[in-house]
């Protein structure tokens, strides 16, 4: 079975502690709503959907409060087993913000529930009624062949539908919620069943397209459990033994994925759906880092498999564009780098006209995002974020809880069919209004520019539970400090490239200190992200003994982890031991590397001069220096004691 | 030198789990069932003796299990469960059918 939509990959597993948090609702202090929403944002299987909706309704018994949840009452009538269903409908509803009670008559009572005015259902005055009937609910007969006979019993169901239909019309303002009918996975001649009317699947092919066609337009919806028993098989979808054992109308396995489809109905009816997409753009919307890797270097080209990748997740935003939701960017490069693929890219299918806000900036993406919720006067519970980099998935998730950040899985070639699995962008109806949506609210959308900075980040960061290690440069890391040498633009002082023969000169010369720094996290093991090298400035009479930082670069990738403050923190240190008393720092403009401009001016390095082109040089004196402590543990291995005496 | 053509000789039935782990596992499976820490099992414990195991948590119970142990009971199989002791049994059967 795949897995993607049975275990509903998209939203994050549950924590270790979930058992605990659910435990601890009855003492929660503050908006409970907003903790069952958050313990229901996990991938939960049944026994764990069971559990918090009981947690759910001791929570009402004794009174207390759901908001922000939004209440709706919804009646299930149904030819099979739903008691274990019902209690993963109320855990799925939280998920998508509502506050679900389930009205659940006896078993089997579909007709007379909706016909009776003062049935438990009608009586009980729902906000909507599902209709979860099966195909063993329908009086069908094989007739193969017999197209009349075949017409008159797809009426003949039609009929009865809308006769519940019309009941519950009758004795309440409930909105109906009818299921399209999965065929049994069982032919009868074989592919033929498709063709010859009378057979099972012709007869409930027919019948699903009639259902949907009466709905159009009358304010009732159609859940379709056909499309999503195929998507998932119908051999999965179907369980004959569970049928048979308590008249479960499909697998157990599926419970929560079937929950979480009426979930995003009923959430749709509140207005609950996601209104805007948010894209990262580096190996997310392209493959490539554009800010090292330039316009040629980055994946997009139909033909190359990597890049179709990307050329879908940028498919697919625009049909979510043409369908009314808002797309905006929010990337962590220089503004300018970041929309060259726009202008330029000739095989970019977005482009800078689609987009209504553009997010380019070295801000942490939580500022960021709160930011283009303000632009687009969306709020953030509206918000998908869809990025590659599951650092910056559990930032936001963790700063900004309302916002829907989907997991992603390795492959980029899944990337667009995991944002269409979550259902973020469930509706129940379509207006040409909604043709108009995502630019009307580009029109409003000013291009914001950030000054804050989200707070919470240091408590984040801390979470992570970082570890980084400094070597100086040997044989086993020397592969990846070339590569990182030679394309490394953004975060990189003075963009000096070396051979490895040169490295390797760099490796051995006694006086040259090197620094190769690696950063592991509680998602992984980032690699080597930092590289340094500094050599020995003559000696002259009556000045200090000084390290000229000859190179000094960053992976992009571990931007605002506070790396740069530890990697100082460690050179003044090797400094210290080595008998040298300044460090010396320049800065070599390009035209990619404006993010570190400000570089020693935040480490606090004095800018001793300055030239016409921008070149800036800054001294730090190692004595008395002060550096701010971040929050990871440091690994210090491989230096020799005697650097003292390496130097000259 | 490791030699990866040469299978490793471990007795038969050497991974599989003997009764005191299949009923430590298979407590750790009531507890998620019945969001219930303090459920004794003996091999005499019947549904009359746990409160909410009605016949459809005990569905959810079995389907729980047949995750857990990775086997498949069959309907015959389910019907002649007596108490958990049987259970129990039912499990070592299958996992020692397992290929």
């Amino acid at each position: 079975m795949n897995a993607l939509y049975r275990d509903l990959q998209w939203l994050p597993r549950a924590p270790q502690v979930f058992s605990a948090r659910v435990k601890a609702l009855g003492n929660f202090l503050g908006p409970v709503g907003s903790e069952v929403q958050s313990l229901a944002q996990h991938g939960l299987d049944l026994n764990q959907l069971t559990r918090l909706a009981k947690a759910i309704a001791r929570l009402r018994d004794e009174g207390k409060s759901l908001d922000p949840l939004v209440s709706f009452r919804l009646a299930v009538l149904s030819n099979s087993t739903i008691d274990m269903i019902v209690p993963a409908l109320v855990t799925s509803a939280a998920r998508h913000g509502i506050a679900l009670e389930v009205i659940q008559p006896s078993y089997d009572q579909v007709a007379q529930e909706a016909l009776t005015p003062d049935s438990t259902v009608n009586r009980a005055k729902p906000d909507g009624v599902l209709i979860a009937l099966d195909y063993r609910a329908l009086p069908l007969k094989l007739v193969p062949g017999d197209a009349e006979a075949s017409a008159a019993m797809v009426d003949g169901a039609i009929g009865y539908l809308h006769a519940l239909r019309d009941g519950i019309r009758a004795n309440s303002t409930a909105v109906c919620i009818f299921q399209s009918f999965a065929p049994p996975a069982e032919a009868l001649f074989g592919s033929l069943d498709r063709v010859l009317s009378g057979t099972l699947r012709h007869v409930l092919d027919s019948i699903n397209l009639a259902l949907a066609s009466s709905i159009a337009g009358t304010g009732d919806v159609l859940l379709d459990v056909a499309a999503l028993a195929e998507t998932v098989g119908l051999a999965d979808w179907h369980n004959p033994q569970l049928w048979n054992l308590g008249k479960f109308a499909f697998s157990d396995e599926l419970i929560p994925l079937y929950a979480d489809h009426v979930a995003r109905i009923v959430g749709a009816l509140r207005g609950k759906s996601r209104k805007a997409l948010i894209l990262d753009l580096d190996n997310t919307v392209w493959g490539g880092v554009i800010g090292d890797d330039g316009l040629e270097g980055i994946e997009l080209a139909q033909g190359d498999a990597r890049g179709e990748a990307h050329l879908a997740v940028q498919r697919i935003a625009l049909d979510l564009r043409q369908r009314g939701i808002v797309l905006a960017v929010s990337s962590k490069n220089t503004d300018e780098v970041a929309r060259e693929p726009f202008l330029k890219h000739p095989e970019m299918l977005l482009k800078l006209e689609h987009i209504a806000v553009f997010q380019a900036n070295w801000s942490d993406k939580a500022t960021n995002i709160q930011s283009i919720a303000e632009d687009l006067s969306l709020g953030l519970d509206a918000m998908v974020f869809l990025d590659d980099n599951p650092v910056e998935r559990g930032l936001v998730r963790s700063l900004l809880p309302q916002v829907a950040v989907p997991e992603l899985p390795e492959e980029p070639a899944f990337y667009a069919r995991t944002l269409a699995a979550a259902g973020y962008f469930e509706a129940v109806a379509f207006a040409g209004e909604d043709l108009k949506r995502a630019g009307f609210y580009q029109d409003n959308a000013r291009r914001a520019t950030l000054q804050k900075q989200a707070g919470g980040v240091d408590a984040y960061l801390a979470s992570l539970d970082m570890t980084i290690t400094f070597q100086p440069f040997d044989a086993t890391g020397r592969a990846r400090i070339v590569q990182l040498i030679n394309k490394s633009n953004q975060y990189n002082l003075t963009t000096r490239r070396y051979t490895e023969p040169e490295v390797v000169e760099a490796e051995n010369a006694p006086d040259v200190f090197t620094l190769q720094v690696r950063l592991a996290d509680i998602f992984g093991d980032n690699g080597m992200i930092s590289v340094v090298i500094c050599r020995p400035t003559p000696p002259k009479e009556g000045e200090p003994a000084t390290w000229e930082i000859d190179t000094w670069l960053m992976s992009c990738r571990v931007l605002g982890r506070r790396v740069e403050q530890m990697v100082l923190r460690e050179l003044l240190e090797h400094a210290h031991r080595a008998g040298i008393e300044r460090l010396a720092g320049t800065y070599l403009p390009t035209d990619r590397n404006a993010l570190v401009v400000d570089h020693y001016a935040k480490l606090g390095f004095t800018k001793i001069g300055e030239d016409s082109s921008g070149i800036t040089r800054w001294e730090l004196m190692v004595e008395g220096s002060s550096h701010d402590p971040a929050p990871m543990k440091v690994v210090s291995t491989g230096f020799q004691s005697g650097e003292k005496q390496a130097l000259v | 030198m490791l030699d990866f053509d040469q299978t490793p000789a471990f007795p038969p039935g050497f991974f599989i789990m003997d009764e005191t782990e299949i009923y430590a596992k298979l407590s750790e499976v009531f507890e998620s069932v019945f969001d219930e820490d303090s459920i004794q099992l003996t091999p005499a414990l019947t549904a009359k003796d746990v409160d909410g195991w009605d016949s459809l948590t005990h569905i959810r119970l079995l389907l729980t299990v047949e995750r857990s142990f990775k086997v498949k009971f069959s309907t015959t199989e389910i019907g002649k469960l007596e108490n958990v002791g049987s259970l129990v049994a039912l499990i070592k059967k299958k996992l020692e059918e397992k290929p």
